[in-house]
């Protein structure tokens, strides 16, 4: 294509998105249809990454193709290896894709579509495509340094600490809200217990099978054990009917939580082979196909958004959480928009396996942006439920009342019209008993998903089964993520504890193995337990002390970004990182002031115990005035460690500009590619 | 037609480099190994703990 020709077509996808965009923003009264969010997103998508990307690219970061990386200087043919971009762009998004990018928007649904969408979009393309990008790069020019290694280099040795706590203290709560949104999704759901129950010995099945019958043919025995987990679906169904299975597999919450409980801890003990790796393997193979089918099943069946853009409960009074749009929509989505976590992928294994330097545009920037339209999916699926529909499964039954006539009187006076019959036939028609007070975001996902693919193909009739593949689908890569992450933070455990006492840090010492695992599951289940207790559901206090925590770690991230872009003489550029740094700043901040000292009981952790300890005292008060004070210390503890952290980047920024400070970066030196000679 | 082929080719080698199927044949030709039981233990062997550290995102 000419020239001119490329101009008019930007031209013309600039115009179409700024429409579609408007349309998003402005358009009140009648439902729109989710395409407009197809094409908004479309348009900014494809713009963000043309010019914005590119401007990165080429002025803040100066990507050179002629510079040799890690996986060329280091190749090992096992953590360095010069890999095929496509390659490492399905790496990174299969690494970075979690339960995140569906919850969060499904949980922010309850402000309307459009904040989460704005959020989403801009977040994305401004932000989380940038973190991901130019953390990236920074981590190739490194020899893949991981971000607390480059946080400690950068910043100093405050960053590094920090970053360590940070993540440590994520993947304990990301662990406990993980395992909580399982435990509303299941219980006393006989189907999608016997479901998730048959995965274990199916995993087991293809451990064995990669071991002894068929070894390395992880492709062959990932399609085997899909087509076993789609025969424990429809058994599920007779399980939920036969008598007896169903009262084994009605398990209520605290149950179904201390069973989450002892998996996690055999799941982090027992060896990879044998239960995590196949379950790895097996989630990754439903998540790529089911995301795919999701794409295809929107785009033919283009479902009209029955949430209003936007509802009363932007004043903050909301049931699925409570705070105000400011600052809460913005730690609510987090992987569909920018995630701290996303640092540590960025900065883990992906850096050792690209081959150029200006690869990491389309596998940092790209791979970011197809997150952020899994988000996007995420927010149509759960506005194209009847907004009295997505209350009643979401709002928990200390707000919205125990009985399924208190439930739906409550929400239709909030103007959101649903009756006991319709949440009765729903339940019904997805071989629930029933759908109230699922809070945690997976079964509105699941209900709304389910309703897209029977649509698409099956009819009312499949619903059951559609709603139960989408439940399969979200607790197996949740409870993947739980097990992997449980051994992740007993390896940061164990390396910590090594500088102690030198054989806790062996990770093949059982002692060590065991005590690690303990720990770990133990903090981690404290406060799944805590959740599970809780009479506003646990989704209220935990899934905003994760979103701070996430959020709280892509500030680091970005400080170690803006270091950088500082000291290597690019002051006038550092906007594009130092606007979303500010912006995160404010919204994190804002939102843990909020949840330790707003005097709503709803929202301040504090407020709630002097609420509590107001109250009549019993045994089970006073742990809960406890455990309101400990979220508030966590909270507490990780703004003063981030706010050191950006007080030493600020005084590191000022020293370099006044020309006082250490410009020393720490980059491997340059060494010109083989890559290019051999092509030339 | 070629570059149908070719896609499916790229896509398959993402699907094996995901799986880990290309390190497992990455580590029998470095090793000079045929697959087996055996060989696939101590791949696992070797792979297992860079693997195990790896976060997953949420």
């Amino acid at each position: 294509m000419n020239k001119t020709g490329k101009v008019f077509l930007w031209a013309a996808v600039a115009v179409l998105g700024a429409i579609a965009v408007a349309v998003v923003a402005v358009h009140r009264g009648e439902p729109i249809n989710a395409l407009w969010l197809v094409a908004a997103a479309t348009c900014c998508y494809a713009l963000g990454y043309r010019f914005y990307s590119r401007f990165i690219a080429t002025k803040v970061l100066a990507l050179d193709a002629l510079r040799a990386t890690p996986a060329e200087r280091l190749e090992n043919g096992r953590d360095f290896l010069v890999t095929n971009k496509w390659v490492v762009f399905g790496h990174h998004f299969a690494a970075i894709a979690g339960p995140g990018p569906l919850v969060g928007p499904v949980l922010a649904a309850q402000f309307g579509y459009l904040p989460g969408t704005l959020w989403v979009l801009a977040g994305a393309v401004f932000a989380g495509c940038v973190q991901d990008f130019v953390i990236l790069l920074f981590s190739v020019r490194r020899d893949g340094k991981s971000l607390t290694e480059m946080a400690k280099e950068e910043i100093g040795r405050v960053g590094g600490i920090v970053a360590y706590a940070a993540v440590i203290a994520i993947l304990v709560i990301l662990l406990a809200v993980a395992a909580l949104i399982v435990v509303n999704a299941l219980k006393d759901s006989p189907w999608g217990t016997f479901t998730i129950a048959m995965t274990i010995p199916i995993a087991l099945l293809m451990g064995l099978y990669l071991r002894r019958v068929r070894p390395g043919k992880v492709l062959e025995v990932s399609v085997l054990g899909f087509i076993l987990v789609l025969l424990a679906i429809w058994g599920g169904q007779w399980a939920s009917q036969n008598p007896t299975m169903a009262q084994i597999f009605t398990l209520r919450a605290p149950t179904l939580a201390l069973l989450i409980i002892v998996y996690g801890f055999a799941a982090s003990a027992v060896p990879v082979w044998l239960l995590l790796a196949p379950r790895d393997y097996l989630s990754t193979f439903v998540k790529l196909g089911t995301i795919g089918l999701l794409a295809i099943g929107i785009v033919a069946l283009h479902p009209t958004l029955h949430m209003p853009a936007l509802t009363r409960f932007i004043d903050g009074t909301g049931p699925v959480f409570a705070g105000k749009i400011f600052p809460f929509a913005f730690i609510t989505i987090a992987c569909g928009a920018i995630s701290g976590f996303h640092s540590l992928i960025s900065s883990g294994t992906t850096p050792k396996l690209i081959a150029r330097e200006t690869e990491t545009r389309m596998v940092g920037y790209g791979a970011m942006m197809c997150e952020s339209a899994v988000a996007v999916m995420a927010i149509i699926a759960a506005c194209s439920m009847q907004p009295g529909v997505y209350f009643a499964i979401n709002s928990p039954a200390g707000v919205v009342g125990q009985s399924a006539a208190a439930a739906t009187a409550t929400i239709s006076n909030w103007g959101f019209a649903v009756t006991p019959a319709d949440m009765q036939a729903l339940a019904r028609a997805v071989g629930e008993q029933t759908l109230f007070n699922r809070t945690g975001g997976a079964p509105a996902f699941a209900v709304g998903m389910a309703r897209i693919f029977s649509q698409s193909l099956g009819g009312d009739r499949v619903m059951a089964l559609w709603y139960h593949f989408a439940v399969m689908f979200e607790a197996l890569f949740i409870l993947t993520v739980l097990d992997a992450g449980t051994r992740v933070a007993r390896f940061m455990i164990q390396d910590a504890l090594g500088h102690i006492y030198k054989p806790l840090g062996r990770t093949s010492w059982y002692p060590s193995i065991l005590a690690t695992s303990a720990l770990i599951v133990a903090t981690w289940g404290y406060f799944l337990w805590q959740g599970v207790k809780d009479p506003l559901g646990g989704i209220n206090s935990l899934w905003p002390l994760f979103g701070i925590a996430n959020q709280l770690l892509a500030t680091v991230a970005l400080c170690v970004a803006t270091t950088i872009i500082v000291k290597t003489h690019r002051a006038k550029y550092a906007a594009v990182t130092l606007v979303p740094l500010a912006w995160l700043v404010a919204a994190t901040f804002t939102a843990s002031w909020h949840k330790v000292f707003d005097p709503s009981p709803r929202i301040g952790f504090l407020a709630q115990a002097n609420v509590l300890a107001a109250g009549p005292a019993t045994t089970a008060s006073a742990k809960l005035i406890f455990n309101n004070r400990l979220d508030a210390a966590v909270t507490a503890l990780l703004v003063v460690m981030v706010a050191l952290v950006l007080i030493e980047s600020g005084r590191q920024w000022i020293g370099v500009l006044r020309g006082r400070g250490d410009i020393r970066v720490k980059e491997s030196p340059f060494v010109m590619t083989r890559l290019a000679q051999e092509q030339r | 037609m070629r570059s149908i082929i070719t896609v499916l080719r790229i896509m398959l080698a993402t699907l094996r480099e995901i799986f880990d199927e290309a390190a497992y044949a990455r580590f029998l030709s470095r090793s000079k190994l045929a697959s087996s039981a055996k060989a696939y233990a101590a791949f696992r062997h070797e792979f297992e703990e860079a693997k195990t550290r790896r976060p997953k995102c949420c």
